[in-house]
């Protein structure tokens, strides 16, 4: 049968179904075979906080999105140019987001009449019409791997299990990718079990030849590959990027690593990868409450250690004592905070921008602490080296930033071999030197690192006010004054040695947007998008908050009006409007849900239509 | 990879030989009431120092805040005075990232039992080579007199005008009930026995429990006097040792038998009981420790002072260095370009 070969530049895919029914790997193994085949590719896992949510439920949806093109794609998508839902509940739940003329691949099997109870469906939507606006598919998936693994001996219910991979097989053909990666991946995780394996290829081979060979599905899509630079690439989520950062930068500082923390949604995987790293020397404790997280990694740190601690908000709060602490003894420490909707335990999976304030602010005292934050997935490897390398040379706690929508989602990540990192220069203090706990260098105001067991250098830190230089307990008014003020400098100092933010389009003019964090991705695709409509904006993505770059202030000043979408409720606007005095325009989503592009986009419209209105 | 920590620090060690207890003191003016308890325990542990044969460079003393907390400050070794509590979750992660170091804690019974209680009894099932001080008063005197997990039902503070009506913990019960490996239990007068037990627990290897009643004079005075002072303690208290009946009394005549579980007082002089059917310490014996650790508010039998409990077992820090040698000589040493690219990557 001759079919049509249609070129797209961008899709949009979601795979959806119940809890159990294996569409993170679907998701996974589609976004994984689209990076091999030189696709850019964003992603985005959505499953239920339950862990095992009741079957067919409109809660217990489980989705994994993929947006895959041949040039850079920044977010997961917006709007789902293909929806594979494999029940009732999962048509349900994502329907508003497929857009018309998208294509709806529908597995039948999920649409009786007890799936349609628990989606609250009163006819079965595949059969009244209601889906005329789309290229519905119907197939019986359950039925068709019934028939071709017949000859197995399989229970029905493992039978049943391989539909994913049909429904995976299915979208290789009609993207027009190899099934190799993924029949190469089976082998490896199936190859003790044979049956297993040979059922799950047969199914992925059903999958693929269904499309092959199917009457209705006339036109098959392709996207070309996208001009990426050359290299190894991987996929690669937030946490695992955090996890495989402070590895590298351990070895970059020629320093061990320890790292001391409690598991919290969303952070709780860094916490995983790393505990597999025994074998790079890694120690790790998974400490009785946060609070020992962070103060056991405050003790690694004191004893020479590239220390860290990761968690989530309602960590952030358990450790901001600590925090405190780390902050008079002048002492290095990494603290990865991956954001979640709060307050309090909010909604533990859903991303939201809502501790800025509290990285900034949050602590007794005048606690300066230095904060940055990560714009993707891939991101989060350089910026956890970065915040290895403030924390060590300014010796100084750093909080980076993330949040459950960079954690969990995934981007191809060029993989930088490690000899081509920059080393992290580490130097501890020794008798050949003039020694005081609090000497000072000169240019970055850091204190000398002296650890335990140096011979010739005991002396006394602690979390009481200290004299400078010597750092002996000290109530002086004089020297409290000093101290906050050194302290302060020295983070402020920061702003010498970090780049300068870069400004995206127009020079100066009127509209200019400054983003942070997660929000990159919808943000530049929006700005992308009105640029090459020839609308005039600029746009600033801010990786530093604390310090921030030494041009911003410059940059802003050039702007007539400065806009801010965040996920919270305007925290870096109220900064910025404090820190530049004056006015900043906001837009606030606080639904523990990422921007979409549009929404920007539409904000951006009624900005640059309203022109001077401010 | 070689670091920069062993090169540097670790591989560098001083001779510990020709050590006095002066190379541990420094010129800070100890800022304790005069008779606090804790100038006996500070100079017993500066006397025993020099005897541990332990570089001095390697000792590091770690507190939370309290009285007992300025300890590290009168140290002239590595001292980290920290917050409140939290001195033990610190050390842990200083002796787990720092084996080659001998980390002491210096801890009150507000900051160990109270707002440190989590991490105290996570410290002590872990079983880090750890050796915790704790300063006993009965009550919080550095934020001037309330009562403390350790007061006593009825004791009059400024929190309980009419008598405190928490119960308190049993110290050594909650410690073996945790796990740890090594409970003992001194008072600040009498030296000798407070040297006997430091070095005790230095020799430890793994967690190492000494709890020491300390008199503080301004907020507490003269709580423990029942059983510290010279003419009263023969009677009330008896001390544990290895191997030897347990036998008290100023005249020695009297023992504790147990009966059934109960450990119950006889007389050793109206020739109904001898020295063979007392209890018989044993260090070694888990299900002894309890019951002895439980004799402490019991009012009909002595007060047990010394080593209730002394067992072997690899500590924690020991266990995370096997685990990694174990990963190493199964798996070869981590090829960080390797893990960087993980199961499926893909060239362009
Ligand atoms: S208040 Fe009590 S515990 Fe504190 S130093 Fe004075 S006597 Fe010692």
């Amino acid at each position: 049968m001759s079919k049509k070969v249609e070129y797209l530049e961008q899709v949009t895919i979601r795979f959806a179904g119940d809890s159990g029914d294996g569409m993170q790997l679907s998701g996974t193994q589609f976004s994984n075979t689209s990076g091999i085949v030189g696709n850019s590719v964003n992603t985005f896992p959505d499953y239920p906080s339950e862990i095992r949510a009741p079957e067919g439920t409109l809660y217990g949806v489980s989705a994994y999105q993929i947006q895959f093109g041949s040039k850079k794609v920044n977010t997961i998508g917006d709007k789902l140019d293909v929806l594979v839902a494999m029940n009732a509940s999962s048509l349900k739940v994502n329907l508003p987001n497929v857009r018309e003329g998208g294509i709806i691949i529908a597995n039948t099997a999920g649409f009786g009449d007890k799936n349609l109870k628990l989606a609250k469906y009163d006819a079965n939507p595949l059969e009244d019409g209601s889906l005329d606006k789309y290229r519905l598919f119907k197939i019986n998936i359950s039925d068709i791997v019934k028939e071709e693994l017949a000859d197995l001996k399989l229970s029905l219910k493992y039978t049943e299990r391989t539909k994913n991979i049909f429904a995976l097989g299915l979208t290789y053909w009609l993207f027009n990718r190899p099934t190799e990666p993924t029949a190469k991946w089976l082998g490896e995780k199936f190859g003790k079990k044979p049956e297993i394996l040979e059922a799950n290829l047969r199914a992925l081979k059903a999958g693929y030849n269904y499309g092959l060979n199917s009457e209705e599905m006339t036109t098959q899509y392709d996207i070309k590959s996208a001009n990426l630079e050359k290299g190894y690439y991987r996929n690669i989520t937030g946490n695992e990027a955090c996890a495989l950062g402070l590895v590298a930068a351990a070895n970059k500082a020629k320093l061990p690593l320890f790292l001391g923390s409690y598991p919290i949604t969303p952070a709780t995987e860094i916490l995983h990868f790393i505990s597999g790293y025994k074998k790079f020397g890694v120690k790790v404790l998974q400490a009785e409450d946060e609070i020992a997280g962070i103060c056991s990694a405050i003790g690694a740190a004191y004893g020479g250690y590239l220390s860290s601690t990761t968690t989530s908000g309602p960590g952030l709060s358990l450790k901001v004592e600590a925090m405190g602490l780390a902050v008079i003894l002048e002492l290095p420490l990494v603290i990865i905070d991956v954001q979640r909707a709060g307050p309090s335990t909010g909604m533990p999976t859903k991303p939201e921008q809502g501790d800025l304030f509290m990285a900034l602010y949050g602590r007794h005292g005048e606690a300066p602490i230095p904060v940055i934050a990560a714009s993707s997935a891939a991101d989060c490897f350089a910026m956890t080296i970065e915040a290895a390398r403030l924390a060590t040379k300014y010796m100084t706690p750093v909080i980076l930033l993330t949040d459950g929508y960079l954690a969990q989602g995934t981007e191809p990540w060029r993989i930088p071999p490690i000899e081509e990192l920059p080393d992290i220069k580490v130097e501890f203090a020794t008798v050949k030197e003039e020694f005081a706990p609090y000497k000072r260098d000169a240019e970055t105001l850091a204190r000398m690192w002296a650890v335990p067991g140096t011979i010739g250098l005991e002396h006394r830190i602690g979390g009481l006010e200290k004299e400078d230089y010597t750092g002996l307990v000290s109530q002086d008014p004089k020297n409290h004054q000093k101290m906050v003020e050194i302290r302060a400098q020295k983070v402020q100092n920061i702003a010498n040695d970090i780049p300068d933010a870069e400004l995206m389009g127009e020079e100066s003019g009127d509209l200019l947007v400054i983003g942070w964090g997660s929000s990159y991705g919808a943000i530049k695709t929006a700005y992308e998008k009105l640029t090459a409509e020839g609308k005039k904006l600029s746009y600033v993505h801010l990786k530093y908050l604390n310090p921030l770059p030494k041009n911003l202030g410059d940059i802003m000043s050039r702007f007539e009006r400065i806009f801010v979408p965040e996920i919270n409720l305007g925290q870096l606007q109220t900064v910025l409007q404090s820190t530049f005095i004056r006015p900043v325009i906001g837009y606030h989503k606080v639904q523990g849900l990422p921007f979409k592009a549009f929404e920007i986009e539409d904000q951006l419209n009624e900005l640059l239509a309203n022109k001077g209105g401010k | 990879m070689r670091n920069i920590l062993e090169d540097i620090v670790i591989n560098h060690v001083s001779d510990p030989a020709g050590l006095t207890p002066k190379d541990f003191k420094n010129e800070l003016d100890v800022r304790w009431c005069a008779g606090c308890g804790g100038y006996s325990i500070l100079s017993q542990v500066q006397r025993i120092m020099p005897t541990l044969g332990i570089p001095k460079e390697k000792i590091t003393f770690v507190s939370g805040i309290g009285c007992s907390s300025r300890f590290p400050y009168y140290m002239d070794v590595y001292g980290f005075h920290s917050i409140h509590g939290r001195a033990l979750a610190i050390a842990s992660g200083l002796k787990i990232a720092r084996p080659d170091l001998s980390v002491w804690i210096a801890t009150g019974d507000g900051d160990c039992m109270s707002i440190g209680g989590n991490h105290f009894i996570h410290a002590c099932r872990r079983n880090v080579d750890l050796n915790i001080l704790m300063f006993n008063n009965e009550i919080y005197s550095l934020t001037k007199g309330q009562y403390s997990p350790l007061s006593r039902p009825g004791q009059k503070t400024k929190t309980s005008p009419m008598g405190v009506l928490d119960d308190p913990f049993n110290p050594a019960a909650l410690a073996l009930g945790s796990g740890a490996t090594f409970v003992a239990r001194g008072y600040d007068k009498d030296p000798k026995m407070l040297q006997y037990l430091f070095e005790r627990a230095a020799q430890h290897k793994g967690i190492a429990f000494v709890e020491i009643y300390a008199n503080c004079v301004i907020f507490n005075d003269g709580a423990f006097d029942n059983y510290t002072e010279k003419d009263k303690r023969a009677e009330t208290t008896v001390w544990l040792e290895h191997g030897k009946p347990l036998i008290f009394g100023t005249n020695n005549d009297k023992g504790v038998i147990l009966d059934g579980f109960t450990p119950r007082v006889v007389s050793l002089s109206d020739g109904k009981y001898s020295a063979n059917d007392l209890i018989v310490h044993n260090e070694h014996d888990s299900t002894l420790a309890f019951i002895l650790a439980n004799m402490t508010y019991n009012e009909d039998v002595p007060r047990p002072i010394g080593v209730f409990q002394a067992i072997a077992r690899p500590s924690y820090e020991e266990k995370v260095e096997w685990q990694i040698n174990d990963a190493i000589t199964k798996y070869g040493e981590g090829d960080l370009n390797a893990l960087m690219r993980g199961d499926e990557y893909w060239e362009i």
